[in-house]
């Protein structure tokens, strides 16, 4: 887990803007977050949460400020990445062994989520929550030391909520840090909550 | 590199598997069963434009899975997850281009000695065309996926990418054709240097396409 890591993990963003499509959707947006931090990202639809994360992630560029993550970044969102054409356990196993992870590892996560029993059967025949689990078991097999889970609540039922609940409590007891965006509050005690409330209608110069 | 393997091969597992292993085969024997039928049985004829024919038949057989080498990576999050992951869009591009290499050129130069006994190439010229296709096939796979990466999400993606395809592919066409001339002549040197530099090059185009498609 995280204490593979030495530094312990931390996120520093100072007066960030993020242009996206020709719209300003963050502007000097500040946020620090150390180890073991549990953050409960909110804002409407569209006021920019997915954006924050793949800004996080390396997948787009800031317009302008300072943006750092000292550890490793694990992004699960609505794009699963898994293989429709795989079984489950096959299609998350391509991806902890591109990453190095034993592969006990991925059985742990499995279970963790409940996900021993749907191991053998085909992506495509997933429910939508099940497919969500899928992804989620990438994360928690991972060791990335940061999670960003955009909407991870969706999909999923009370019983599978809790379970997600409790592997975030652990992953942040263990120093890592998981930034999650939702509409519902996590149950489990959450360090903070952050509102992302964009500008409105403001175009880019 | 062990990553790079595992990435190559999904490549090639999704070529196999989804289909895509008959269709372009399927499609390049239909070219060469169907040929004689358009010319008449003049076995001077097909003897002389055979090799030709199969030249555009392969090429064309090429552009028949470019819609599912990026975009459906790309919508699934797959891009992404290799992006955060610390791989280069280049670096991706290159396993996307080994895999098809693997994944369309083998069973496409496979098919070649059923296609020329099926249009009566002479013998001669067999082993020519055989070799002139194999050094060509990693010329179109760094086509394929750089138009590909260029079209990925475009509406009408792929009548774009014929488009796309047919001047960058036009000097392959002339040079290979012209590995089938009678007479020596240098053509398969420069086939062969023409699909290095394109094999080379496409890597980097693919890369920047992928690179600049992603927000």
């Amino acid at each position: 887990m995280p204490d593979s890591q030495a530094a312990s993990p931390s996120i520093v963003l100072n007066r960030v803007a993020i242009i996206r499509g020709g719209r300003v959707i963050l502007r000097d947006f500040d946020l620090e977050v150390e180890s073991g931090e549990l953050i409960w990202v909110r804002g409407a639809n569209g006021s920019g949460k997915s954006t924050l994360f793949r800004a996080l992630s390396g997948l787009l560029g800031v317009a302008s400020g300072t943006l750092m993550c000292t550890a490793t970044v694990a992004l699960c969102d609505d794009n699963l990445a898994l293989d429709l054409d795989q079984p489950l356990e096959k299609a998350v196993r391509f991806w902890t062994d591109l990453d190095g992870i034993n592969p006990a590892r991925l059985e742990t996560a499995l279970e963790a989520l409940d996900l021993v029993s749907l191991a053998e059967l085909p992506v495509r025949l997933l429910s939508a929550g099940q497919k969500r689990r899928g992804a989620l078991a990438r994360l928690l097999a991972g060791d990335a030391p940061i999670w960003l889970l955009d909407e991870p609540y969706n999909g999923l039922d009370q019983a599978n909520v809790a379970r997600l609940d409790a592997a975030l409590a652990r992953h942040c007891e263990q120093g890592g840090i998981a930034l999650v965006a939702s509409h519902i509050a996590p149950t489990v005690n959450v360090t903070r909550s952050i509102v992302i409330d964009r500008p409105r209608a403001e175009m880019a110069a | 590199m062990k990553g790079f393997a595992s990435i190559a091969w999904r490549e090639v597992r999704i070529a196999w598997t989804g289909g895509g292993l008959w269709l372009p085969i399927v499609f390049y024997l239909a070219v060469a069963t169907l040929f004689p039928f358009v010319t008449g049985p003049d076995k001077a004829l097909l003897a002389r434009v055979g090799g030709s024919i199969l030249w555009i038949a392969a090429l064309l057989a090429s552009l028949l899975p470019i819609e599912r080498l990026v975009l459906p990576d790309r919508q699934s999050g797959v891009l992404d997850q290799l992006v955060l992951r610390g791989w280069a869009d280049e670096w991706i591009a290159v396993a996307k281009i080994a895999g098809h290499i693997i994944g369309f050129g083998i069973p496409l130069l496979l098919a070649t000695p059923i296609a020329i006994a099926l249009l009566g190439v002479p013998d001669g010229k067999a082993m020519t065309l055989i070799l002139g296709l194999a050094l060509a096939l990693p010329a179109f796979a760094g086509l394929g996926v750089t138009i590909a990466s260029l079209t990925a999400g475009l509406n009408g993606a792929s009548a774009l990418g014929g488009l796309l395809l047919v001047p960058l592919a036009i000097p392959i066409l002339i040079f290979g054709a012209g590995t089938l001339d009678d007479g020596p002549n240098a053509a398969l040197q420069l086939l062969a240097a023409t699909s290095l530099a394109m094999t080379a090059l496409s890597p980097f185009a693919a890369g920047a396409a992928l690179r600049a498609a992603r927000d």
